[in-house]
């Protein structure tokens, strides 16, 4: 499914290498984590993947199902079936929940040369998706995110995915800001969304989400690179003796 | 001689100004001394030193050709309303209702005019006086001297029915003055709307008295045709208790000054006036002038300023608007907004916020701001899949919105919010 190969990338900005040469495969139907120390690079890399500005890649290349990604436009990489779930989900005044919702189901229609839905299957659609998350009516009406707790936000953030059906999801540090509740609600969304045609390529700190998400690889990044990658007990491992162990054992 | 001067020249003669009976004939005699004393503007003036009058005031108004709005209905096509319909600055009896009404006395000017005495009187020419100090509005004097034709109304009752002003352009050299004065008494209620380009060159003064309790909400849309001009005042006095509420909306044309004065005189009132504007300067010359001007003159009253100008392709927007708080209009609430969106480096915005504040207990704040979209939300949406064009109109009509959300009708302001985002779908193509 996902194929990243080699990948450097530096801030454009400035003079500052952040990705050093990532390799990583997520086959379909597969979820795979990231973990690793703050500044490894890990939110770069879905940055880099999802199309934001800023960035340049110096090396390497990563593809979606063949196609090669960096070449398109952020809304080309959405169409393909590309989603990322974001840390911090920006806040559009003005723009209504369900507008927005609609607006992007359609757009990627539209791309993908199927038919727009129309305003009565669309309202049905969303209404059931909306359900399963908890979302009430009034936080679709409400302008994108806006006043939206920490916990509504990444439900909102998975209300999109399960509207999208994006084959490859990327979620960065979506149990950031959430308590327990809102980690196992977001976390059965994610679960409710496990396909064997959809694969997840999991970020996080920590491995709480990792209970709630059970990975079937779990890799560890560090200095701009995937450094050891094994199954689910890596992460318990981390858990127990933090970064610091592996780290020193890679450098021995 | 110059153009200005030959306009003035002009103007002092009896002759030249409309025919009319002697209560009107009086008030242009007396806007037209008022004018000759103080002049048409210059580019000198400091009120018009980001807006150029020399179209405004020319002897010939510069052609406008007739927009073809293939078939579109107008605004307001769906609203219940009493429509009075003027084509190029001339009424249209055909197209027009009549003009009657439970709790209304509507007649238009012209009529009016013959007349010896009439209750307009009072107030044609009374308020556009009252609105010259501090500062000269020599094109509104002009238009109480010269305006042909315009609407009188009176209401005594709460109006359900909308009057609805329709002008309509069908002449690209057209000139057009119209002038109206609406006097609400003791809590009656209207809504004013107007919609259409009016003229190549339209100017329009309207004058309306809130009296206590009333309420008047007034929505206006300006027409499309790329090339027309516009010089637009409104005067309003605001009594205790009254409800003044104004947004007009501005989509293309070549000069837009609107001018709105507002005197808050009694207690506890509520004064709010907004303004959505959207120029593309791509293939035709666009530029808005929205000047407002906010008097407190009475205890606890509100008024509000929101202005939002969406730009790009050189088009130019400027905003000049006052609020003034006299010594004893304590517990004044005035807040003015002025925000434009600029799409590209070449258009510009110009902004004069002004507070004047004699009293001391007041609230009173202005935001102006100019920024371009916001690039987090801009990638926020693309990354759903949304084309930047889409995605880049979603986020204009979101900045619009506290603009529309200014109108009290809520299907009027969808209707709005619906011909804006048309508008941007044709420019997108």
């Amino acid at each position: 499914m996902l194929k990243i190969n080699n990948l450097h990338v530096k801030l454009e900005e400035e003079d500052k290498q952040i990705l050093k040469g990532v390799d990583l495969e997520v086959p379909a139907g597969k979820v795979h984590a990231i973990m690793g120390p703050n500044g490894s690079g890990k939110s770069t890399l879905s940055y880099v993947l999802s199309g934001r500005d800023g960035y340049e890649v110096t090396a390497g290349d990563a593809t979606l199902d063949g196609e090669e990604l960096l070449d398109m436009e952020p809304e080309e990489r959405a169409a393909a079936g590309l989603f990322l779930a974001f840390q911090y989900p920006v806040e559009i005044p003005g723009v209504g929940n369900m507008t927005f919702l609609r607006t992007a189901v359609n757009a990627q229609r539209k791309a993908r040369g199927e038919e727009e839905m129309s305003a009565a299957d669309f309202l049905k659609f969303v209404r059931a998706k909306a359900k399963d998350l908890k979302i009430d009516a009034d936080m679709l009406k409400r302008p994108v995110n806006v006043g939206f707790s920490g916990g509504e936000k990444k439900r909102n953030e998975i209300l999109q995915m399960a509207m999208l059906e994006p084959k490859m999801c990327i979620l960065d540090e979506t149990d950031s800001g959430l308590d327990v509740d809102a980690m196992k609600l977001v976390s059965e969304g994610v679960n409710a969304l496990r396909d064997e045609g959809r694969s997840f390529l999991v970020i996080t700190h920590y491995q709480r989400l990792l209970d709630h998400i059970k990975p079937d690889v779990v890799h560890i990044m560090a200095a701009g690179r995937i450094v050891k990658s094994g199954g689910p007990e890596l992460a318990l491992e981390v858990e127990h003796n933090g970064y610091a162990d592996i780290l020193a054992e890679i450098d021995a | 001689m110059s153009t200005a001067v030959k306009m003035q020249a002009a103007l002092i003669s009896a002759d030249a100004r409309p025919a009319s009976g002697a209560w009107l004939a009086d008030a242009r005699a007396d806007a037209a001394s008022r004018l000759a004393a103080m002049g048409l503007p210059t580019r000198r003036d400091e009120y018009w030193k980001w807006t150029r009058p020399d179209s405004l005031i020319s002897a010939v108004a510069d052609t406008a050709e007739v927009l073809d709005y293939e078939g579109e209905e107008p605004l307001f096509s769906d609203v219940d309303r009493l429509k009075v319909v003027f084509v190029d600055g001339v009424f249209s009896a055909e197209e027009s209702d009549a003009l009657e009404g439970e709790g209304l006395e509507i007649e238009r000017l012209a009529d009016a005019a013959a007349k010896d005495i009439h209750w307009a009187k009072d107030l044609y020419g009374v308020l556009e006086t009252r609105g010259q100090t501090p500062v000269n509005r020599p094109i509104a004097v002009h238009n109480t001297a010269m305006a042909t034709d315009g609407v009188v109304i009176r209401v005594t009752g709460a109006l359900s029915r909308p009057v609805s002003l329709v002008y309509r352009h069908e002449d690209a050299n057209s000139d057009a003055i119209l002038h109206s004065v609406i006097r609400l008494e003791d809590g009656a209620e209207l809504t004013l709307l107007e919609n259409g380009p009016a003229a190549a060159r339209f100017s329009s003064v309207l004058e309306v008295d809130v009296a206590k309790g009333a309420a008047f909400h007034h929505v206006r849309a300006q027409g499309r045709d790329h090339d027309r001009q516009a010089i637009t005042h409104v005067f309003a006095r605001v009594d205790a208790e009254a409800t003044f509420k104004s947004f007009t909306v501005t989509v293309n044309g070549k000069l837009t000054r609107n001018e709105c004065v507002i005197d808050i005189v009694g207690d506890n009132a509520v004064a709010h006036i907004a303004g959505a504007a959207l120029g593309d300067g791509a293939e035709h010359e666009f530029h808005h002038d929205d000047t407002v001007f906010i008097t407190h003159d009475a205890v606890a009253c509100e008024s509000r300023q929101v202005f939002k100008k969406v730009l790009k392709n050189g088009a130019k927007g400027v905003f000049q608007g006052k609020i003034l708080v006299k010594p004893d209009a304590q517990k004044t609430d005035g807040y003015q907004k002025s925000q434009s969106l600029l799409l590209d480096d070449d258009a510009s915005f110009q902004a004069k916020p002004e507070l004047e504040i004699y009293a001391d207990d007041v609230i009173c704040s202005h935001g102006s701001t100019t920024g371009a979209i916001d690039e987090e939300a801009l990638f926020y949406l693309r990354s759903r899949g949304v084309p930047t064009p889409i995605a880049t109109d979603l986020l204009v009509l979101a900045f619009l919105a506290d603009a529309i959300e200014e109108i009290e009708d809520e299907d009027i302001a969808a209707d709005v919010t619906g011909r804006l985002d048309a508008w941007l779908a044709r420019r997108r193509g």
